[in-house]
């Protein structure tokens, strides 16, 4: 019984051949965004994990000096008070072809686990100079690689080498850290003590990078469930279709003594294996679509954290899994609907789609309904939610109460045009797109979902990069920086500057906590170029003069916002105590807080703070940069002019979009899929419609041509509901999200030329998708349509 | 003057056993303003036949004429014209448009053909007992009363020609009696001529004429 009824289900896949192709492409393609962007982010994270277990971060406390360099006598010193402490240097520098991070440990002292575990003649060598590096490192730097051997425990972009040879290579006799070794012998004197410039990281604080790019990987996720849901959107509406196409067999089957409960169970196990085999496309596909970003990726997580995450993907079993079971859970999902009115549906119901046009207007109630509630939730979010998880459910709940709209305010829209209409056709037009919307409004819904996400995320990138480019242009004004290796060069650079510029503008820094969150201190010169350009939100009254006078401090936004501090706040300032805040400035790109103290004051609090760069103000920067060359002997290497700067500001910002750009066109191109989907297997359905249209005198091309501007009406407005959504989206994004994730808030700038660009976009999928139903129909009209006719008898 | 003109008309299918030979050179005439009815066995062709006539389907060999029109020598717009204009078409399974009311379905066609009279339909739809039901739409009919609606939406185009195509098949013998005695007091009042395909002799014999249809040939039924 149950082999003839599954050939008898069966059987209609095999005669919709192109349904069941449209089915199994949308469910994998669902599972092919979702685990594509999920093995992106295993895969960073997995990176991190291997940077923070290279150096036992997350176990090992560190010494650290506000500085950020500790000198060797420090390390000497509490070794020879008997702590078990172990040297650690990090920098940066060009090997080869390749910008590394160069990381030098001291093997005998490091604690265990630290680094690769170095066999005896590995550890000749390490002394000897020679390091480690990730194989993708070595093809990275390029042929003219120091001696360096494979090892996988090392991050990619890092190579791992002696603290002597990291020393000589980074031209300093600093180190950058101490590592404290879990156990220490008993009685020792204490830390504070013996350096008591020297702060303590508790294990775990200094691993941030999991942390700070924590809001990359949500935005990622969300727009992986995004596109999943869009995915879901063509599974359920080609699932329901087919369930609606074969309501007529379903009634005969049971009709022959098929058991309900037999007729459920075998519809189930067909979905099951839709979902396996659509899955394990879809595993396949996201594999691939992961492994195209990955450089991508990889390259924004470098760019903006500095995380060490390779451009090559590993596969990850329990990744496959998870992925399967998403197109098993999605599938379920979206049969679920079908499987329950197949359930509640009584024998005898009608198999014709009036009882299906009954169970739509109820969904569509029930439908109305739930976009109400989550309207309401919006708006209860909007007002008291707190926290990233609470604006992406913001987010969610406006895309999902405007998604369940659709079909509503489409169905007002067309009743409207029908009443406006006069002739006989464009009545019959309006009324029969207003009649086929139930078939087609989850793929309606689904493109109102993908334009709506390329609105309102497209209207956040341009928004974002043109406030960015604004800024850039303010902030860079130093039109060359010098960047000095050692304090002696620092001085005579000063010397060498002054007579030939018109100002130079120091660059010194401290690590600290400010509001527990990390931060950077900088110092900063009262100057007319910060006076003149630098952009301030909320600032107090004779900002910069109380500034100059060592009267408060500046925040950046991250930490204005994230702090909750409001102008005149008192912040506290490690070691320099408390002062107010007297406003705060914009700081794109930087994911950590930041204070500005003027220049004195910071060299009064912590007057060994060496100088890491200076901002030369001139009017002739070729003239600076060939003499700082020539005649000072700088290297190429240490000089960045403002080309150069915001050029590598401007890379960063696009990459950091890329792979949302990417994500918005694929998601795109599953919404213009599902309504393919939903085209094709309705216009099946769609020939006992059109027939008799045909018989009393329209032509078969004039019935494709009202079909194509069916697809394009019912486009046109789909994307006019979408705009407004896309903007509130936006303003979610803009005003919500990026503050919750970034910290900075940007105004919402409106781009008509981008949504007109995004319209002609969407036609053309539209026409793309309804076209070849269409041209089946002007093809083979007649024969199609005389079907109809004859299977009266 | 001919409503409807046949000469010579072949057709014939693909088949897995070769070609199958419908129609055989099948002539008939229908003139303006008279019934006749067309009867054979299942598969004898008589739709094919209805089809051909009413430019739906092409004829192998052979002339159709509409009127003093050459449906044969016309391109699919000029026979999608001639069908508009001339002729209406009556089927088994009613083929209204579903998304339209009883009222739209009605004037329909004779909006299409531009023969839109808001007076003749109201006279229609009260003859055909249909006037109630004006503001509901298909599903919400009959059999019968979706029958109904379909002659008239046929007849308020004031067509030349009728071809109904076993327009009593999907109803009982009551419902199917009343429609046909509507259909042919309404052709007869508008002057339509009327091609009526059935297989049931008992209502081919309401009609003036009849044909049946045997071995793809027709012969002058008893």
């Amino acid at each position: 019984m149950i082999r003839a009824t599954l050939s008898a289900l069966l059987s209609h896949w095999v005669r919709n051949k192109l349904q069941l192709a449209m089915l199994l492409a949308g469910l994998a393609l669902a599972t092919a965004l979702w685990s594509g962007v999920q093995a992106l982010n295993t895969e960073a994270r997995s990176a991190y994990a291997t940077a923070e277990a290279l150096l036992s971060e997350g176990e090992t406390a560190r010494l650290e000096h506000r500085s950020g360099q500790v000198s060797l006598s420090d390390f000497l010193t509490l070794r020879q008070a008997g702590w078990l402490v172990s040297p650690i240097l990090e920098g940066r520098l060009t090997l080869g072809e390749a910008r590394v991070t160069l990381i030098g440990i001291e093997p005998l002292t490091a604690p265990p686990g630290a680094g690769p575990a170095l066999a005896a003649e590995d550890l000749s060598r390490f002394f000897a100079g020679h390091g480690f590096a990730h194989p993708q490192t070595l093809r990275e730097i390029g042929p003219h690689t120091p001696d360096l051997q494979s090892s996988e425990a090392v991050p990619v972009g890092t190579v791992l080498v002696d603290i002597g040879t990291a020393q000589r290579l980074l031209e300093t006799d600093q180190l950058s850290a101490l590592t404290l070794g879990q156990t220490q012998p008993e009685g020792l004197r204490p830390l504070e003590t013996l350096t008591p410039d020297l702060r303590l990281i508790p294990p775990g604080e200094g691993a941030e990078l999991a942390g700070l790019t924590d809001s990359f990987h949500l935005n990622l996720t969300a727009f992986g469930l995004l596109a999943f849901a869009v995915g879901l959107f063509i599974v359920h509406s080609a699932v329901g279709l087919a369930f609606e196409q074969r309501r007529a067999m379903f009634r005969t089957l049971r009709a022959l003594g098929l058991p309900l409960r037999h007729l459920t169970a075998c519809l189930a196990a067909e979905l099951l294996v839709f979902a396996l085999v659509a899955g394990t496309i879809g595993l396949v596909l996201g594999y691939a679509l992961a492994t195209l970003l990955m450089p991508d990726v990889a390259l924004t997580l470098r760019g903006l954290y500095g995380a060490p995450v390779p451009g090559a993907l590993a596969f990850n079993p329990l990744w496959a899994l998870a992925g399967l079971a998403m197109a098993l859970g999605g599938t379920a999902l979206a049969g679920a609907q079908a499987l329950w009115r197949l359930w509640r549906l009584p024998l005898l119901a009608p198999a014709q789609p009036r009882a299906w046009a009954h169970a739509s207007a109820r969904g569509l109630r029930l439908q109305t309904g739930l976009a109400a509630a989550l309207a309401l939730l919006a708006m209860f979010l909007a007002l008291r939610g707190t926290g990233l998880v609470a604006g992406f459910t913001l987010l969610a709940a406006v895309l999902l109460a405007a998604a369940l709209t659709v079909p509503l305010v489409l169905t007002v829209l067309l009743r409207l045009a029908e009443r406006a209409a006069r002739g006989p056709l464009t009545e019959w037009f309006w009324a029969d797109s207003r009649q086929n919307l139930p078939r087609l409004s989850l793929a309606l819904m689904a493109l109102m979902l993908a334009l709506a996400a390329n609105i309102g995320v497209g209207t956040m990138v341009a928004s974002f990069r043109a406030t960015f480019i604004d800024w850039l242009d303010l902030r860079l004004v130093a039109e060359v920086n010098v960047m000095p290796r050692s304090a002696e060069e620092a001085s005579a650079l000063r010397a060498f500057l002054t007579p030939r510029t018109e100002g130079i503008l120091p660059m010194q820094r401290v690590d600290a906590q400010l509001a527990s969150q990390p931060a950077q201190i900088y110092a900063m010169k009262d100057h007319a170029t910060f006076r003149d350009n630098w952009p301030l939100i909320d600032p107090v009254p004779g900002v910069w003069d109380r500034l100059a006078a060592g009267e408060g401090v500046l925040v950046n936004e991250q930490l204005y916002r994230r702090a909750g501090l409001l102008a005149g706040d008192m912040l506290d300032i490690p070691q320099a105590g408390s002062l107010p805040v007297l406003g705060a400035y914009p700081d794109y790109g930087n994911p950590l807080a930041q204070a500005v103290l003027a220049l004195p004051l910071f060299n009064e609090v912590w007057p060994e703070t060496p100088i890491r760069q200076f901002a030369v103000r001139t009017d002739n920067a070729t003239e600076l940069i060939a003499a700082l060359q020539d005649d000072f002997g700088l290297s190429p290497a240490q000089i960045t002019d403002q080309a150069q700067a915001k050029e590598i500001s401007l890379a960063i910002f696009e990459r950091t979009f890329l792979i949302t750009r990417a994500l918005n066109v694929l998601t795109l191109s599953v919404a213009a899929l599902a309504l393919f989907a939903a085209l094709v297997t309705l216009a099946g359905m769609r020939l006992a419609q059109l027939a008799p249209l045909w018989a009393l005198g329209l032509t078969p091309r004039q019935l494709a041509g009202l079909e194509l501007t069916r697809a394009l009406v019912l486009g046109a407005l789909t994307m006019l509901l979408a705009l407004p959504v896309g903007l509130m989206l936006a303003q979610v994004l803009l005003a919500v999200i990026n503050v919750q994730a970034f910290g900075w808030r940007l105004p919402m700038q409106i781009f008509p030329d981008d949504w007109a660009r995004l319209g002609l976009w969407a036609a053309l999928a539209i026409l793309a998708a309804a076209s070849l139903p269409a041209l089946r129909l002007w093809r083979h009209g007649p024969a199609q349509l005389l079907r109809v006719f004859a299977a009266e008898r | 003057m001919n409503a409807l003109t046949l000469v010579s008309v072949s057709k014939s299918f693909p088949s897995a056993e070769g070609r199958v030979e419908v129609l055989r050179g099948v002539s008939l005439t229908v003139p303006q303003g008279s019934a006749h009815a067309l009867t054979g066995e299942s598969g004898s062709g008589k739709s094919t036949l209805l089809h051909i006539a009413a430019g739906l389907e092409l004829a192998d060999a052979g002339r159709v004429l509409i009127g003093e029109s050459d449906l044969t020598a016309a391109d699919e717009a000029g026979r999608a014209a001639l069908r508009r204009g001339q002729v209406g078409l009556i089927f088994q399974q009613f083929n209204l448009i579903p998304s339209l009311t009883v009222a739209a379905n009605l004037g329909f066609q004779a909006r299409l053909a531009a023969r839109h009279d808001a007076g003749f339909i109201t006279h229609l739809a009260e003859r055909l007992g249909v006037a109630d039901l004006m503001t509901r739409y298909p599903e919400q009919l009959s059999g019968g009363q979706q029958q109904r609606v379909a002659i008239g939406r046929c007849l308020a185009a004031r067509p030349a020609l009728v071809l109904a195509d076993e327009p009593t098949g999907a109803l009982d013998e009551a419902t199917g009696d009343r429609v046909l005695d509507l259909m042919l007091d309404l052709t007869a009042e508008t002057g339509a001529a009327l091609l009526l395909v059935t297989h049931s002799p008992r209502l081919a014999a309401r009609c003036g004429t009849r044909h049946h249809l045997r071995a793809g040939q027709l012969e002058q039924a008893p």
